[in-house]
C-alpha cells in the first residue's frame, strides 16, 4: 500500500486534518474528504480557474496543487467568505450586478476577486480583467464580472460604521 | 388617478414580467452550494475511468484486463464483450444510427471509448485504466470529409456496409451517411442561368466545441431491490434521455429517474446521450452500488458533442442594383465516425433551410450531404438551433460578397433584400413562415447609433494611409423554439413542452417544467411569466425542473426553445387557473363572471371597484367548501403545448475591428448588438445572455477549431490549445433592442440567448473581410486567429514596412 501522510492545515478557519496519498491533490481533499464542493473542476490544467482557492494569501488553482503541500497553511474557499449571516461584498456584488449565470465558475471567481482586492482596493476595469484573466467564464462575457468586482471594490472602501 | 398609481405599485410589487429583477438562483451559487453532479456522493459510490483510443482507426486484436485488475481498489473492467449479455454494447443514436458504447472488434475515432475501469475512488480508476492493455491494428483513417466517399475510400462503418440507409434515405457510398435537399432546384438553376450577376464562396464553419465550464458526467445507481434505476445527470433533455434508457435497458419508464440537477453551462454539448452514461448505468446494474463516471476536459473536448464542420458553398443570383433572385447552398458536413448528430427526425440537416436569412428571395435550393470520417461523432447545435449557425453564416456572409461584387454599400444590400415588416407573416421560398419582423427599423437604429457613415468616411481615410480598418454588418433571422410536433420529433416524441402549476392555499406557488435551465435563469424568468399572469409575488413562485420523477414530460432546454415553448406552457397553465379563480371570485362576490374584470392581482367587480378578490384569497377560497355547485377543490393547472409555429428572432449587429497589418492582430474597437426578441420578460437576464452569446460568438470567430493531423490525431483538446477568450480579449459590449412580439406565442416572447451566437459570428467575419475588402479579398476562413489574417497580409504583400 501507498504511504499516507497526515496533513493538518486551517480551511476557513477551522483546523483539519487529512490523511491522504502524497499524490493527492487540493481539489479532491476539499471536495471528497472535506465536503467543500464550491470550488469546482473545470480542466485539470490549471487553466479554468473553477479551483481557485486562496493558499496563504496567495490564488492557487486546487487541481494543481499536492494537499501535503498545505501542512500549516491557511486555506480560504468560497465557503469562508460569508461572515455571520452576513454576504460578503464580492458576493453581493455578483447577484447585484448579474455575474453569474450557470455558478460554475462563481467560487473561483469571488475567491480570486478577493485576492485582486486585497492587493489593490481600487483596480481599474483593465487591471480587473488583468486579474481575472486566469479564470474562465463560458456564459457571462466577463462584463458583469468587472461590474460586479467594482461594486465590491466601493464597497469595501466605505468607512466602516462601529471600529 | 390614485387607483392606477397603486395598482402601479402593486404590480411593481409582483416583479413580473418585463422587471429586471436579481435572479432567485445566485444565493446557493455565489455561496458555493451549487448541486453539480460531481458533487454528487452516494454511499458505496464507485468511480468509472475510460479507456481511449489512441488510434483514429484500428482493429481491436485484443484486450487483456488482467493487471488492471490486479491493481488495488480496481473492482470490475468493462468492455464490449461484458455489455454484449444485456444488449448494450451498441446504442441507437438520435440520428438514425447505432453508436458503439464500447468499441466493438474496432475504434473509429481517436480517444473513443473502449473499456471502462471500475474502481473504489478516481485515483485508483485512473490507475487501472492505464493498465489495461489493448492490442491494436491500424487501418488507415478518413480525416478529411472531402476524401470520405471516394471509391477507394476506407470503409468506417463495416456495421453498417450493407445498410443502404441510416434513417434519412438512400445511401451511394459506405461512408454516405445521408443527402438531404429543400428548395425549387430547376427554378433556382433557371433563376441562376438567367441572372445579371452571380457570386459563388467557399465557406467553412470548423469543427469547433461548446465547451461548457462543467464537463459532462453522471452518477448512476440501480436498487437491485426495487428494481429502480436512478441517474443524475449533466443533461439538457432528462425526459427524453429517461425515455431513450428506458428503451435501451428495458427497465420500466416509471422506475427510471433522471435528475439533471445545476449544469455548469451546456450550450448543445449536454443534449446527446454518451457511452459513459450508459455504462454507468451497466455497471451499476451490475455491481449494485452506484457509479460516477465523469469526463475529463480532454475527454470532453475530443469525444462528446462537437458542432458544425460544414464545409459549404454559398451562390447568389442578383440584378444589378443587388436585388437577390436567387440563392444555392450547398454542404458537405462531416458527421464524423456514427451519426450520433441532434436533429429531429425529419430534419437532418436540421433547420438549415433558414438560410435564406432575413432577405425577400424569390427561389431558393439547398442541399447537404452527410458524411462519416474517423473523427468524434456528433453535430451538436452550439448554443444555436440545429444548423442555424451554419445556414445564417452562409447567407450573412454571402451578401457582403454580392454588395462587394457590386460596389453596393453593405448596408444598403441588406436594406434593398429586407422582407418589409408589412409582409409577415412572411413564408420563405424554402418554406418557413416567419412570424413577425422589423428589420428595416432595427438596421437603421443601430447605423445611426454607431455613426455609420462616420465609420465609413473614417475608414476611407485609414485606407488611404494603408491601415486596415474593418466594419462588419450582421442582420439575422434565426428560427428557435423546436418545435411543432407535427414537424419536430425525436424518437417520435413530439417537442412540446410543459408547465404544471400549484397554487397553495396562502397564495405561493410551485411550478414544475419539462425544460431544463444550465445558467439561463429558469427559476426567476418563469416566476415572472407566472407571476404577471396570476398576480402572485415572483418571490413567492417556486420553479423546478430537471428531476424526472417531478416534473411534467417535455423536450428539454436546446434550441432557444424555453421561452418559445416551455414559457408559452407556463403561461397557458397560469391562464388555465386564472379561469378557475375567476369563477371562484364571482361565485364570492355573488355576481357573473363576466361582471369581474382582472387588474394585476385581483378580479374587481366592473363599475364597482371596492368590491374585489385578490388571488391570495381565492387560493385560500380554493381549499374550502365555500365554491361553486360542482367545482372541485384546488387550484392548479398542467399545460402540453404543442407550438403552432417556431419563433424567428432578429438582430442588427456592427462590429468594428482594426488589423495590424504586420501582425495580423485583430482588435475588436466596437461591437454594438441591437436584438429583438419579442416581448422582454427580464431585460438584466437578456443582457446576460446576450453578452454571454456574443463572447461565444467571438471565440468562435477569432480562434475556436479542432483540428486534426492526417491520421486522425486530435491536434487541440486541453485548454492549452483550445481557445477560450479571457476578460482581457473579450471586447466590450453595447445592447440595444427594438421590440417586435411573435403573433402566435401566448406572451409574444421568441427566445434570446442563441442570437448573439448565431449573429455575432458572421459580424466578426464580415467586419475581418471588410478591413480587406479594398484589397480584392471576399472571403477569410474562420478562426480569423492573427498568423491567420498575416497570412492573408502576406499574400497580399502588404506586411512589410
Amino acid at each position: 500500500m501507498v504511504n499516507k501522510q497526515t496533513v493538518s492545515f486551517t480551511l476557513n478557519g477551522a483546523d483539519v486534518d487529512v490523511v491522504v496519498e502524497p499524490r493527492e491533490l487540493l481539489i479532491h481533499t476539499l471536495r471528497e474528504r472535506l465536503q467543500h464542493t464550491g470550488p469546482h473542476i473545470g480542466c485539470e490544467t490549471s487553466h479554468c480557474g473553477a479551483c481557485t482557492v486562496d493558499l496563504n494569501g496567495m490564488s492557487v488553482k486546487s487541481c494543481t496543487v499536492l494537499t501535503v503541500q498545505c501542512q500549516d497553511a491557511k486555506v480560504l474557499t468560497v465557503e469562508g467568505f460569508e461572515q455571520g449571516g452576513a454576504l460578503h461584498a464580492l458576493q453581493e456584488g455578483f447577484t447585484q450586478e448579474h455575474g453569474l449565470q450557470c455558478g460554475f465558475c462563481t467560487p473561483g471567481m469571488i475567491t480570486r476577486a478577493y485576492r485582486l482586492l486585497q492587493e489593490n482596493p481600487s483596480p481599474s476595469e483593465e487591471e480587473i480583467r488583468y486579474w481575472m484573466a486566469g479564470n474562465l467564464c463560458r456564459c457571462t462575457g466577463y462584463q458583469n464580472i468587472v461590474k460586479a468586482v467594482q461594486y465590491a471594490a466601493n464597497k469595501m472602501s466605505l468607512p466602516r460604521t462601529g471600529t | 388617478m390614485t387607483a392606477t398609481t397603486e395598482s402601479l405599485e402593486r404590480e411593481t410589487k409582483l416583479q413580473g414580467l418585463g422587471s429586471s429583477r436579481l435572479r432567485k438562483e445566485d444565493a446557493r451559487f455565489i455561496r458555493g452550494k451549487g448541486t453539480y453532479v460531481d458533487d454528487i456522493k452516494l454511499p458505496g459510490m464507485l468511480f468509472g475511468a475510460m479507456v481511449r483510443s489512441p488510434y483514429a482507426h484500428a482493429r481491436i486484436k485484443s484486450i487483456d484486463k488482467a493487471k488492471a485488475l490486479a491493481v488495488p481498489g480496481v473492482v470490475a473492467v468493462l468492455v464490449a464483450d461484458d455489455l454484449k449479455p444485456v444488449k448494450l454494447h451498441w446504442m441507437p443514436t438520435i440520428g438514425g444510427d447505432v453508436q458503439a458504447v464500447l468499441a466493438d472488434k474496432k475504434v473509429c475515432f481517436q480517444m473513443q471509448e473502449v473499456a471502462m475501469v471500475i474502481a473504489r475512488d478516481r485515483y485508483c480508476a485512473a490507475d487501472g485504466a492505464d493498465a489495461v492493455e489493448v492490442d491494436y491494428e491500424e487501418l488507415p483513417a478518413i480525416v478529411d470529409p472531402h476524401k470520405a466517399m471516394a471509391p477507394d475510400a476506407p470503409i468506417i462503418r463495416e456495421d453498417i456496409a450493407g445498410k443502404d440507409e441510416v434513417g434519412h434515405g438512400k445511401r451511394t457510398h459506405p461512408n454516405h451517411i445521408f443527402t438531404w435537399e429543400a428548395g425549387d432546384k430547376q427554378g433556382t438553376d433557371a433563376a441562376f442561368a438567367n441572372a445579371a450577376v452571380t457570386v459563388r464562396e467557399e465557406i467553412l464553419n470548423p469543427r469547433v466545441h461548446p465547451c461548457p465550464l462543467e464537463t459532462c458526467g453522471c452518477v448512476a445507481s440501480f436498487d437491485k431491490i426495487t428494481g429502480q434505476l436512478t441517474v443524475y445527470m449533466t443533461s439538457q433533455a432528462p425526459h427524453l434521455v429517461r425515455t431513450v434508457v428506458a428503451m435501451l435497458s428495458g427497465i420500466p419508464e416509471s422506475k427510471i429517474r433522471i435528475i439533471s440537477g445545476d449544469i455548469g453551462g451546456g450550450f448543445g454539448n449536454k443534449v446527446p446521450i454518451y457511452p459513459g452514461y450508459v455504462i454507468a448505468i451497466v455497471a451499476s446494474i451490475v455491481t449494485g452500488v452506484p457509479i460516477k463516471w465523469i469526463e475529463s476536459r480532454i475527454d470532453n473536448i475530443s469525444t462528446t458533442g462537437f458542432a458544425r464542420d460544414y464545409h459549404g458553398i454559398g451562390e447568389l443570383a442578383a440584378d444589378k442594383d443587388g436585388r437577390i433572385k436567387a440563392l444555392r447552398f450547398v454542404a458537405l458536413a462531416d458527421h464524423g465516425a456514427f451519426n450520433s448528430h441532434v436533429s429531429a427526425t425529419k430534419l437532418p440537416a436540421g433547420l438549415f433551410s433558414i438560410c435564406t436569412g432575413s432577405y425577400d428571395i424569390p427561389k431558393a435550393h439547398c442541399r447537404v450531404d452527410a458524411v462519416f470520417t474517423n473523427k468524434a461523432p456528433g453535430g451538436v447545435a452550439y448554443r444555436c438551433s440545429l444548423r442555424v449557425t451554419e445556414a445564417v453564416y452562409l447567407i450573412e456572409r454571402m451578401i457582403d460578397v454580392l454588395a462587394q461584387k457590386l460596389g453596393i454599400d453593405k448596408a444598403e444590400i441588406r436594406a434593398r433584400n429586407f422582407i418589409k415588416a408589412d409582409k409577415f407573416p412572411y413564408t420563405t421560398s424554402l418554406g418557413w413562415t416567419m412570424d413577425s419582423g422589423n428589420y428595416h427599423a432595427a438596421l437603421d437604429k443601430v447605423l445611426k447609433a454607431v455613426d455609420y457613415a462616420g465609420l465609413r468616411r473614417e475608414q476611407a481615410e485609414k485606407r488611404a494611409k494603408g491601415e486596415l480598418m474593418g466594419i462588419g454588418i450582421s442582420t439575422f433571422t434565426e428560427i428557435v423554439g423546436a418545435g411543432p410536433t407535427k414537424v419536430c420529433d425525436i424518437l417520435g416524441i413530439g417537442l412540446f413542452d410543459s408547465c404544471d402549476i400549484r397554487v397553495n392555499p396562502t397564495g405561493s406557488a410551485i411550478a414544475r417544467l419539462g425544460t431544463m435551465s444550465q445558467g439561463q435563469g429558469h427559476a426567476t424568468t418563469y416566476a415572472q411569466i407566472i407571476a404577471t399572469e396570476l398576480g402572485l409575488p415572483s418571490d413567492e413562485i417556486q420553479i423546478e425542473e430537471g428531476d424526472t420523477d417531478k416534473a411534467p414530460y417535455g423536450a428539454g432546454t436546446w434550441g432557444s426553445r424555453s421561452t418559445p415553448v416551455g414559457g408559452a406552457a407556463a403561461a397557458l397553465a397560469a391562464r388555465k387557473i386564472r379561469a378557475k379563480a375567476q369563477k371562484i371570485a364571482a361565485h364570492l362576490l355573488e355576481v357573473g363572471e363576466g361582471d369581474l374584470e382582472w387588474e394585476v392581482d385581483r378580479f374587481k367587480v366592473r363599475g364597482n371597484p371596492g368590491h374585489a378578490k385578490t388571488m391570495k384569497e381565492i387560493a385560500m377560497a380554493a381549499h374550502t367548501s365555500n365554491l361553486p355547485q360542482g367545482m372541485e377543490q384546488g387550484l392548479d393547472a398542467t399545460e402540453y403545448y404543442d407550438p403552432p409555429n417556431l419563433t424567428y428572432p432578429f438582430g442588427a449587429y456592427v462590429c468594428v475591428v482594426d488589423i495590424d497589418r504586420f501582425t495580423g492582430e485583430t482588435k475588436v474597437r466596437r461591437f454594438y448588438a441591437l436584438d429583438d426578441c419579442g416581448t422582454r420578460i427580464n431585460p438584466m437576464i437578456i443582457e446576460g445572455q446576450i453578452h454571454g452569446g456574443l463572447t461565444e460568438a467571438f471565440a468562435v470567430a477569432f480562434g475556436q477549431a479542432i483540428p486534426f493531423d492526417e491520421n486522425g490525431n486530435h491536434l487541440g483538446n486541453s485548454f492549452m490549445d483550445y481557445f477560450l477568450p479571457t476578460a482581457v480579449e473579450t471586447p466590450h459590449w453595447e445592447t440595444d433592442h427594438t421590440v417586435t412580439p411573435s403573433p402566435h406565442h401566448p406572451i409574444g416572447a421568441k427566445g434570446v440567448a442563441e442570437s448573439p451566437h448565431v449573429g455575432g459570428i458572421p459580424c466578426f467575419s464580415n467586419a475581418v473581410v471588410d478591413a480587406f475588402a479594398h484589397l480584392g479579398v471576399t472571403h477569410m476562413d474562420m478562426p480569423h486567429t492573427a498568423f491567420r489574417v498575416w497570412q492573408q497580409c502576406k499574400a497580399l504583400g502588404i506586411n512589410t514596412r
